[in-house]
């Protein structure tokens, strides 16, 4: 593998990586003549895939990220405008269109070359080693927690440093002086000797007509200016007057609305529907029968089963109409499915260790095994887990003239957008998809089997469609967080040294490394058996590191009170070998006062895990009276490299811990008779303001490479909670979630 | 017909008695700033206010309000130009993520607020737990609360570290 390169990214033909990767990377020259038409306006001149900049001299961020709360149009910005060394109140942002200029490259590329694991919506763009170009273009991607790392390291600041340049060049020519004479401050082009200063935009179409630098300076981090500071996000003051525009918010006129169910067990289909009363219910419009799609799932391709909607003049009737339909699903080979089913399935399938695959082997363990003082061992499950988006599922289509248009929040809107041309058979270049603010995405908006039952619906009544699942849809019909059991054994010599550490689990995700631990011991076997299940699995908040994060930071708590041991003092004696590691577990021991005796009932815990570049450790402070439990305070610390906007950072390990404080406490999808039995927030709640701990939050900047700050946040709360009740009450909790426990939660 | 008033205007409708008025609003008056989270009144994400008094707009039947004064989040500003001191607060602390259940948070603050101006931890837990953030910013939410209402930010974390070393 080849390493990164500024020049790699942005000069002419630009295969890096020693020719194993074709045509992901901007193509030579400069593309303005292809990418104009979408995004300039007719007073604007297109610099750069990234940057635009107008007439009067403010400067548009074009990010191939989507919104879904995590504020990052808002980080990219900084990261541009700083190198451009732009005006901060003149920079702007947008969204960039789903058509293929705007693929994410950078993300791809910044997953493969930095050693990671591509995750599985990348997988399908990947040939062995190649990704061909002709697939590279469906990237436009967020998830991985990789906008800041990948699209901004490598495209938003070299972008920014090399239309700077360009302005420098344009300047200096239009002026008759030496370039480096010219300075680019504040929006405005300076040359000091004479006194001329002119905004950038007297220069934008001269400049457009240059191919962009191969490889511009970038600023040391002590030269940032907007890098690193607290700036208001763009696309709040829309988010508090109800402005914003979410999908679920288009209106079309003449517009219908309808609602779907789906076979309840996944895989079935209709037997018959009696559609009677629903069709003559005032204001429903028809019944419609959709046929099963294929859709990319975490674990390679997955048919949707077959699924009933109804389409009216308004959701009310659609929803009305719905329940009224009385439709009998096939029977499938997966009606006796239940979760007491797959457990046992997963129990069979660790113990018997059939076609085990190894993560990590290292030392001799069964000699570690046999010369141990002592072993414990243990067994932890996780159950299967629902995203539950604020915003339902919906999104809204018209198909005209051989011609589809929708409108929807998604994670990948090339992806979505070759999906819903598939499934109607028409060329990509005759769908545009608009995408719109996404209330929450969390992964489940990466999976497009919504969007194509909404262009199939629209397809079907020659009218726009809105299509708006319910709640219980929306529970009962997702692609899961994995159901997981991990089985562990530990050994320890006489002075409770951890000698040998081995881990078999039921099912593999991604990424790879996520089982892993960073804990110096002298043998290890790490491994998991596939244990499939019908229940269609999905990338979930942190993907497997939610489960193995609980796991494995669990178990080196046990471990750590075998050897009659400070739970972080043993963690931290073990990671001599990793400095940032152990900075990051430090400060969290040091912030949250580890030293300081807590009252009787009262407990602390602590865990660590690295998660997509980025390293969090978080300690928990929990009231335990009478089997009540209280979550009192969290204290986080992450080393993600560097913060370009540290108080957004700070609202994503926020997000991140309360996400993964609800599934510790209450999050748990059960299946019973081949299907899901929850079905809306009240048998499967969200943390609520009066659970929610006090939260602090520190950032450590590094200055190793950038990390990111939407999962990270979320595997180490789960641990560190039941480490503080084990640390409160001597009970270990070693299945998920808590409620299940002699607990009040 | 059914009469209902919307920020102050009043609205003649036809439609199904029956009809939530979240889907009312949303539908037929195009006023989507209400959002659909659940259906069943569990997440507040369609709160608005009926005579003043934070309610659950997906449960209410829109001939349970007529003759009613309805406010939404479009309506929560006093003008145009300006905004309620709890929107104020909610940039100032920069509480949205995703946004989408942030108009329910601001009607189910706004009336809290209105009847108890300077409200209590407790009391701010008991207004605000009938709405879900699925991104979790709850504290964020609290603080703003207490911003725009003017009271002392108060971190009960502190608090109890003190507890542990007085009672341990």
């Amino acid at each position: 593998m080849g390493k990164w390169t500024r020049r790699g990214f942005i000069s002419a033909g630009v295969i890096a990586g020693g020719g194993l990767i074709v045509g992901v990377a901007i193509r030579p020259g400069n593309r303005a003549s292809e990418l104009s038409k979408h995004v300039t306006d007719d007073d604007e001149t297109l610099l750069h895939t990234w940057v635009k900049l107008d007439s009067n001299n403010v400067v548009t961020a074009i990010v191939p990220h989507s919104e879904m709360g995590q504020g990052v149009g808002t980080a990219l910005a900084q990261m541009l405008a700083d190198e451009l060394d732009a005006d901060w109140s003149l920079v702007k942002f947008e969204e960039a269109p789903a058509i293929s200029e705007f693929a994410n490259y950078p993300m791809a590329k910044g997953m493969l070359l930095a050693g990671a694991d591509l995750p599985d919506f990348v997988v399908p763009t990947v040939d062995g080693v190649l990704i061909l170009s002709a697939q590279a273009l469906d990237l436009q991607i967020t998830g991985g927690s990789a906008s800041v790392r990948a699209t901004g390291h490598y495209g938003m600041r070299v972008a920014g440093a090399a239309v700077k340049e360009m302005l420098r060049i344009a300047a200096a020519q239009a002026w008759h002086v030496p370039v480096d004479q010219v300075v680019a401050r504040d929006s405005q082009l300076i040359h000091e000797e004479t006194g001329r200063s002119e905004p950038y935009s007297a220069f934008a179409a001269a400049a457009a007509k240059m191919t962009p630098p191969a490889s511009p300076a970038l600023k040391r981090p002590d030269e940032f200016k907007i890098m690193g500071r607290d700036v208001q996000r763009h696309d709040l003051p829309s988010k508090v007057d109800g402005t914003a525009i979410f999908a679920l918010d288009v209106r079309m006129p003449n517009m219908l609305y309808a609602t779907v169910r789906r076979a309840p067990t996944f895989s079935g289909g209709v037997e018959n529907i009696d559609d009677t009363v629903t069709r003559s219910i005032e204001g429903v419009v028809d019944v419609v029968q959709l046929p099963p799609a294929e859709v990319n799932a975490l674990v390679g391709g997955f048919s949707s089963a077959e699924s009933v909607a109804v389409v009216a003049e308004g959701y009310w009737q659609a929803k009305k109409g719905m329940d009224a339909l009385n439709i009998q699903w096939r029977a499938t080979e997966n009606d006796a499915v239940s979760s007491d089913t797959i457990f046992a399935q997963f129990e069979r399938d660790i113990s018997a260790g059939v076609d085990r695959q190894s993560d990590a082997s290292e030392g001799d363990l069964n000699a570690s095994m046999t010369n141990a003082a002592k072993v414990i061992d243990a067994d932890y499950r996780v159950p299967f887990l629902a995203h539950t988006c604020m915003e339902p599922l919906n999104a809204t289509a018209v198909v005209e003239d051989g011609y589809c248009e929708i409108w929807i929040g998604c994670q990948s809107p090339l992806g979505f957008r070759q999906a819903v041309a598939d499934s109607l058979g028409f060329e990509v270049e005759n769908v545009t998809l608009n995408n719109c603010f996404m209330g929450g995405g969390f992964g489940r908006k990466s999976r497009a089997d919504y969007a194509i039952q909404a262009a199939q619906l629209a397809a079907k009544v020659g009218r726009p469609v809105q299509l708006i699942w319910s709640r219980e849809e929306d529970v009962r019909q997702d692609f899961y967080r994995p159901a997981v059991q991990s089985r562990f054994r530990g050994a320890l010599d006489e002075v409770g040294n951890l000698t040998a550490w081995e881990n078999t689990y039921a099912g593999k995700m991604e990424p790879a490394e996520a089982p892993l631990i960073p804990y110096t011991v002298a043998a290890k076997e790490i491994g998991y058996v596939a244990s499939p299940t019908h229940v269609p699995l999905g990338a979930w908040r942190s993907v497997d590191h939610s489960q193995h994060g609980f796991f494995t930071e669990s178990f080196i708590d046990e471990v750590a009170v075998a050897a009659g041991q400070d739970s972080y003092e043993y963690r931290a004696a073990r990671l001599k070998h990793l400095p940032r590691q152990l900075a990051v577990l430090r400060k969290a021991a040091t912030e949250a006062q580890w030293d300081i005796p807590l009252a009787p009932g009262r407990g602390r815990g602590i865990a660590l895990q690295e998660c997509f570049g980025s390293i969090v450790a978080e300690v928990v402070e929990v009231t335990v009276n009478d089997d009540n439990l209280s979550v009192d305070r969290v204290v986080a610390v992450i080393d993600a490299g560097y913060a370009v906007s540290p108080d957004g950072m700070k609202a994503q390990i926020e997000s991140g811990i309360i996400y993964g404080l609800s599934a510790a406490l209450y999050g748990e999808i059960t299946i019973q008779d081949g299907a899901v039995v929850q079905s809306n927030f009240h048998d499967y709640p969200s943390v609520r303001m009066s659970k929610a701990p006090a939260i602090e939050t520190h950032i450590i900047n590094s200055g190793e490479a950038m990390g990111g700050a939407g999962e990270p946040g979320t595997p180490p709360i789960a641990p560190a909670l039941a480490n503080a009740i084990f640390n409160a009450t001597g009970k270990r909790i070693r299945q998920l979630p808590i409620k299940n426990s002699v607990l009040n939660v | 017909m059914t009469l209902i008033t919307v920020n102050g205007t009043e609205q003649k409708l036809q439609v199904d008695p029956a009809t939530p008025l979240l889907w009312v609003l949303r539908e037929q008056l195009e006023l989507t700033g209400t959002k659909f989270g659940c259906g069943i009144a569990q997440c507040g994400a369609c709160t608005v206010h009926i005579n003043g008094v934070a309610m659950r707009s997906c449960v209410t039947p829109v001939s349970a309000v007529a003759g009613q004064n309805i406010s939404t989040i479009e309506g929560l500003a006093p003008s145009p130009d300006e905004l309620h001191p709890l929107q104020q607060a909610w940039i100032d602390e920069q509480v949205p993520q995703c946004g989408y259940c942030q108009s329910g948070q601001l009607m189910s603050a706004a009336a809290l607020l209105a009847k108890n101006p300077s409200p209590s931890d407790g009391d701010i837990d008991d207004a605000m737990s009938g709405n879900i953030c699925r991104c979790g910013m709850y504290s964020r939410i609290r603080k703003a609360i207490k911003l725009a209402a003017g009271v002392q930010q108060f971190d009960p974390a502190l608090v109890d570290v003190g507890q542990g070393l007085t009672n341990g």
